[in-house]
């Protein structure tokens, strides 16, 4: 579609309250031969379980249905994968359902998570998410990943999907980044960054002190996309329990932290980007539509929307994501953020799709230093922090979990612990991790609210998952 | 000797010749840094799927004569009539009636620019173009999407001038069979098998 009805622009409602309780999740690897996924699971449940003080027995009294996220059969060679973990979970008779949306996977399995609370169908539910993609070796990856995009028209092409984001990438550059070689460099810096604050991370895949130089000067996968660039082939599990208001509290009663008030929005576009047809920019709260009106001028080859430089399921999400939780400006209503880096230069066009920068100006997120912890240019906090986690680049991408992986980091930092869960020494002993001499404390300070964006494909399906502190929300009836 | 797999269709049935698997043994994973103990199995599979092209089977078959197809919106009640989809969409987008087969190869020859592309060097198994490949995607006078294909001569840049070539000679009906070259590319420099 290129042009929306007020009913599909119809703001969600949700018909109650709905929280993240606790969340958990696994070692993340390229490979974990030691485990079966099952055990990779019960480690993300039995974590969620810990956060709260409760046995993972005591926890699970409370669930009612069960929402899996497991993005690959053929990766894991099971079908029927999450009927398998749900029986080692031992939560049978309990309804369940399997959730598939490739890289969004994890946040589209919020999602009917949060519905199914909302709705009243139960009061407290999992949400797990996993992928298993050390079964193939990484050719062979490469081509499971590439059959998720369509199988006649685009998956022949090399069977790579470095190459659907490579083509944006050289979009983008030109026309936004103007060619300059600034802009390249601007892509770097984020792959530093997030293989840098993985290195804090014991859970994270790929912890890296790198430069600049090391990401312009590795390896071509699809130019102007590098090694570097581009997100990780992980193992990994993670899961969230979430619930109404009662069970909430119940199951907080001893817990370190307070239940966190959660919103789940979605969107789409065309699986084939070559089927997205020009449009009106939708527009998101901070933005008016005279913003725009020069776009083309001021960027020549700018004006086609969202063409190759933008995600319009991003945009959608973001504005269901919004309106339901109140959010006017990201920029001023959030403060701390986890997006899907599957590459670097899908991060800067998420910034702009996502209200945190107007299109044609991503970079400036990351030059200012408003995307860094501490900005670099000021040595102050970072205006908005993203992906303190190490995001996909440098923590992990194991399809399945990711968006919950995410949703969970942003958590830790509104409940004031992610220095407890990522500085712990234990845990760094039992991943065989060695935490690093320079460890830092990169708890965002008094985060009360933020956000995650789950994407998948070349932006088929995106989900924005709002968190809130319930003592600082933006709107009281939201 | 094995015989690959082959299918064709009678009386809107399968019939299918030759193999469409093929069995391989599965070996032991065992861990070297403890004792040979064992940690796994591989699972060999190789098969052959069998995958209809329905309603655009026609796009398939008109490459290997030298033809691009495209379809258009002809709805007299769609808000949207007139747009043009390559590819080559079956059904209207926004009012899902059958949208209507034309030849859009003139256009193709005569319009063709490119909207962004890249180089890849990289691929995944069972990629059979060669290295590096070069993905472009293609804009038309009068064709509402873009389309995703490859360059087989020349580097690519955003705005250059292409035209398409067939592969017409042993060709093997899938979207590989339309690749594009520079505009002004003589025939005789052409890959093996494909013409303009």
């Amino acid at each position: 579609m290129i042009k929306f009805s007020e009913q599909q622009l119809k703001i969600p409602r949700l018909m109650k309250p709905v929280y993240l309780v606790t969340a958990g999740q696994s070692k993340f690897g390229r490979a974990i031969p030691e485990k079966r996924t099952e055990e990779l699971c019960v480690d993300a449940l039995t974590m969620a379980a810990d956060m709260i003080n409760m046995s993972p027995a005591e926890l699970k009294k409370y669930i009612h249905s069960c929402y899996y996220g497991h993005f690959a059969d053929h990766f894991g060679d099971q079908l029927l994968g999450e009927a398998v973990i749900h029986d080692r979970l031992g939560l049978d008779p309990l309804g369940n359902i399997g959730i598939k949306t490739g890289g969004a996977t994890g946040g589209s399995t919020l999602w009917e998570a949060v519905k199914a609370v909302a709705s009243g169908y139960s009061d407290c539910v999992l949400a797990m998410g996993w992928e298993r993609m050390d079964e193939v070796p990484t050719d062979e990856g490469n081509f499971l990943i590439s059959c998720a995009a369509d199988k006649d028209w685009e998956s022949p092409l090399g069977h790579i999907y470095t190459g659907y984001y490579a083509v944006m990438a050289q979009k983008y550059w030109q026309v936004f980044g103007k060619s300059e070689d600034s802009f390249r460099k601007t892509l770097a810096e984020i792959s530093v960054k997030h293989h840098g604050y993985a290195r804090m991370n014991p859970f994270a895949q790929s912890p890296m002190k790198i430069t600049v130089d090391d990401v312009l000067n590795s390896p071509v996968v699809a130019f102007p996309l590098r090694v570097l660039d581009c997100c990780l082939m992980s193992v990994g599990a993670a899961c969230a329990i979430i619930c109404d208001e009662d069970t909430a509290m119940k199951l907080t009663k001893d817990s370190p932290h307070k239940p966190l008030r959660i919103w789940v929005g979605a969107g789409s576009h065309t699986l084939r980007p070559a089927d997205r047809r020009d449009m009106d920019i939708p527009l998101l709260p901070n933005e008016t539509a005279d913003q725009y009106k020069d776009l083309g001028k001021r960027f020549p080859g700018g004006d086609r929307y969202p063409g190759f430089t933008g995600f319009l399921g991003a945009r959608i999400a973001a504005y269901y994501g919004y309106g339901m939780a109140g959010v006017k400006d990201p920029n001023e209503d959030l403060d701390v953020l986890e997006l899907h880096d599957a590459f670097t230069i899908s991060d800067v066009q998420t910034y702009e799709d996502i209200g945190v920068r107007p299109y044609g100006e991503g970079r400036d997120y990351v030059e200012s230093g408003d995307c860094y912890h501490t900005n670099p240019n000021t040595g102050k906090p970072g205006r908005l922090p993203s992906n303190i986690s190490g995001g996909l680049i440098g923590c992990m991408h194991a399809v399945g979990a990711t968006g919950i992986m995410q949703t969970f980091e942003v958590a830790m930092h509104i409940w004031n612990r992610w220095a407890e869960i990522h500085g712990d020494d234990k845990r760094w002993k039992e991943f065989s991790r060695e935490k690093p001499e320079d460890w830092t404390d990169l708890q965002v300070k008094g985060a009360k609210r933020g956000m995650a964006i789950s994407h998948a494909g070349v932006g088929s399906h995106v989900t924005s998952t709002i968190l809130m502190d319930p003592d600082h929300l933006l709107k009281k009836d939201a | 000797m094995s015989l690959f797999g082959q299918v064709h269709v009678k009386n809107k049935k399968y019939k299918i010749k030759g193999d469409f698997h093929h069995l391989t043994p599965n070996m032991p994973i065992r861990n070297a840094d403890d004792g040979w103990k064992l940690m796994g199995v591989t699972n060999p599979r190789d098969m052959t799927y069998i995958h209809m092209y329905g309603g655009e089977a026609p796009f398939f078959e008109a490459l290997g004569e030298g033809k691009l197809l495209a379809t258009r919106c002809d709805n007299p009640d769609c808000e949207f009539k007139g747009t043009v989809y390559q590819p080559f969409r079956i059904h209207c987008a926004d009012c899902l009636g059958r949208n209507t087969v034309i030849d859009m190869t003139e256009n193709a020859k005569t319009t063709a620019t490119v909207h962004t592309f890249m180089v890849c060097e990289r691929s995944g198994a069972f990629n059979v173009l060669d290295k590096p490949i070069k993905f472009i995607n293609i804009e038309f006078e009068g064709v509402d999407t873009i389309l995703m294909s490859y360059l087989s001569i020349g580097e690519p840049e955003i705005g250059m001038k292409v035209v398409p070539i067939f592969r017409t000679k042993n060709p093997t009906y899938t979207i590989l069979d339309l690749s594009w070259v520079p505009a002004g590319t003589k025939a005789e420099d052409l890959p093996e098998g494909f013409s303009l």
